[in-house]
């Protein structure tokens, strides 16, 4: 079964510096063990909405919005895909994330097809 | 903090560790049923303490931990293995840290020495002693980390069968005296071909199952799939591993293709392109990429997964590029000469150069004793003999195929196929 993970960030309380050099450390290490363990099928990070758009289409009418949305509180900060065999083991995965994050939130849903 | 982790959550833990923890205790005891049952013995420890006391912070370190205090009781016991006493003695004195079973335990234990353990234990679960079946049983219980249920599921055999094809495989390894480590030299090479072997057997039977009524059985080829990167993260500089993960990824990208609404198969030509994952595709590529950066020859599984590629890179049937897939399986025929892949070249072959010329290639190979009871031999030979109009010859082909056919859906499409054919030529030359 394929899993979506993702964290949230609040654009606003974001950390605006790169992250040290320990956690970058930490969380090669744990991508690693990810991968050996075959369950990571691709992940990758989500830049600021500053830098995307949004598009929608009502009554016929396209409007295109470039970004930030300053609206939107929570907003997906990094993904992964991962193929493991139940939802426990995705949790169990991201929990040893976020013990490398330190704290934060994941949100786990499958991916259907 | 206390943990209200449940005995599912306790269970899934142990799950994502017990591939490493038993290669760490087979290690340390050199004894894979031992391993096992240290592994689980610690399991019911955490799921008397884990509750209580939370969930260590390193799941694994923890259990690794007690179940090697376990072992040395084990032993303890046991007088008459005074050696490995003596030598368990030893590695205490080096990892003195053996005590409540806390985290620090095993973080003394680096990385790559897990690493090194888990691979010996995939060459000791595919050692040639063992008979193909129960290679396959052992992996997937060791190595996978499936439970005898899951794997009789998936296999459709009763859970005892494969309970005992697993204890047979361990008394078979412990009568061999089969050391627990990774061959050398060309005895490596060799070793390394049974792991392969076991693990695209795994992907073969969830890709095309041999027995019950369901076509595919994906939780198998995923299960494979994972075996396989696995491997590849473990012993990264071994071309062939990379070309089976290719391979595998590429096929696995037609899965949700392979079958109908109602799970009949739908052939390779038939398959919806649209639905092939693309995501599968690129990784299997990137994987081929690096089988050939890595070696100058293509083995077979990076030969297989250059034809697998070469159906992918082509959004139509009609594109495909028919002439590049009969240099590929003629090379793949040259470095395993089999009836199976001269199949398959045939079936090229009718496509870059028409029915005919293929046609005399199939029946060479009926006229081999090898492949008579191989159905896709009379499924193909019947495809030919359709598309040169001989619809009642091709009925034959496919009803014999049927007859042989040992899947349910399988036999389901054959024998639609020969009905197909009858009724087209009942209906008279010109058609088609």
């Amino acid at each position: 079964m394929r899993f979506l993970g993702y964290t949230l960030a609040n654009e606003a309380e974001a950390p605006t510096e790169a992250p040290s050099p320990d956690l970058y450390e930490k969380m090669g290490r744990f991508v690693e063990e990810a991968t050996k363990a075959g369950i990571i099928v691709a992940t990758g990070g989500i830049a600021p909405t500053s830098e995307g758009a949004r598009i929608s289409l009502k009554s016929g009418e396209y409007t295109v919005v470039d970004g930030p949305f300053a609206e939107a509180k929570e907003l997906v900060g990094g993904w992964a895909l991962l193929e493991c065999r139940d939802l426990p083991e995705a949790v169990e995965w991201s929990k040893r994330f976020l013990g490398v994050l330190g704290e934060g939130e994941v949100r786990v849903r499958p991916v259907s097809g | 903090m206390p943990d209200t982790d449940s005995t599912a959550t306790i269970e899934a833990a142990y799950r994502v560790e017990f591939p490493k923890v038993v290669a760490v205790l087979a290690s340390f005891t050199g004894d894979i049923a031992l391993a096992e049952d240290l592994a689980q013995d610690a399991l019911a420890d955490a799921l008397l303490q884990w509750p209580r006391d939370g969930t260590p912070h390193n799941p694994g370190a923890w259990l690794t931990a007690v179940g090697k205090r376990k072992a040395i009781d084990a032993f303890r016991r046991q007088r008459t293995l005074a050696t490995k006493y003596a030598q368990i003695g030893r590695e205490l004195q080096a990892h003195s840290a053996l005590g409540d079973g806390d985290d620090a335990t095993l973080d003394a234990v680096s990385s790559e020495e897990i690493d090194d353990d888990r691979v010996r234990l995939i060459f000791v679960a595919c050692h040639p002693v063992l008979a193909l079946p129960v290679r396959v049983a052992l992996t997937l219980r060791l190595v996978g980390g499936l439970t005898v249920p899951e794997i009789a599921r998936a296999y459709v055999v009763p859970e005892a069968t494969v309970a005992q094809r697993i204890v047979r495989a361990k008394k078979a390894i412990a009568r061999a005296g089969v050391p627990f480590e990774v061959p050398v030299g060309e005895d490596r090479l060799s070793r390394l071909g049974a792991v392969l072997e076991v693990i695209y057997l795994v992907f073969n039977e969830g890709y095309s199952a041999t027995t019950g009524e369901d076509w595919v059985r994906p939780e198998l080829c995923s299960e494979a799939l994972r075996l396989g990167r696995v491997l590849a993260a473990l012993v990264p500089d071994e071309p062939e591993v990379h070309g089976l993960v290719a391979l595998m990824e590429i096929q696995s990208s037609r899965l949700r293709a392979r079958t109908g609404p109602t799970g009949a198969p739908v052939l390779l030509l038939d398959q919806d392109r649209r639905t092939w994952d693309r995501l599968h595709i690129g990784r299997g590529e990137t994987a081929l990429a690096r089988a050939d950066e890595l070696a100058n020859t293509r083995g077979p599984y990076t030969l297989q997964a250059a034809i697998a590629a070469c159906h992918a890179r082509s959004f139509r049937p009609e594109e495909t590029d028919w002439d590049e897939l009969v240099a590929l399986y003629t090379a793949l025929a040259r470095a395993t000469p089999s009836p199976i892949v001269e199949l398959n070249r045939a079936v090229a072959v009718s496509r870059a150069s028409g029915p005919a010329e293929a046609l005399a290639l199939v029946d060479v190979l009926v006229g081999t004793a090898t492949l008579e009871r191989y159905h896709l031999l009379y499924s193909v030979r019947g495809d030919l003999l359709d598309r040169l109009g001989r619809h009642d010859e091709a009925a034959a082909e496919f009803e014999r195929a049927a007859a042989l056919a040992t899947n349910g859906q399988e036999r389901t499409l054959l024998s639609e196929r020969a009905r197909a054919s009858r009724s087209t030529n009942a209906a008279g030359p010109g058609e088609g």
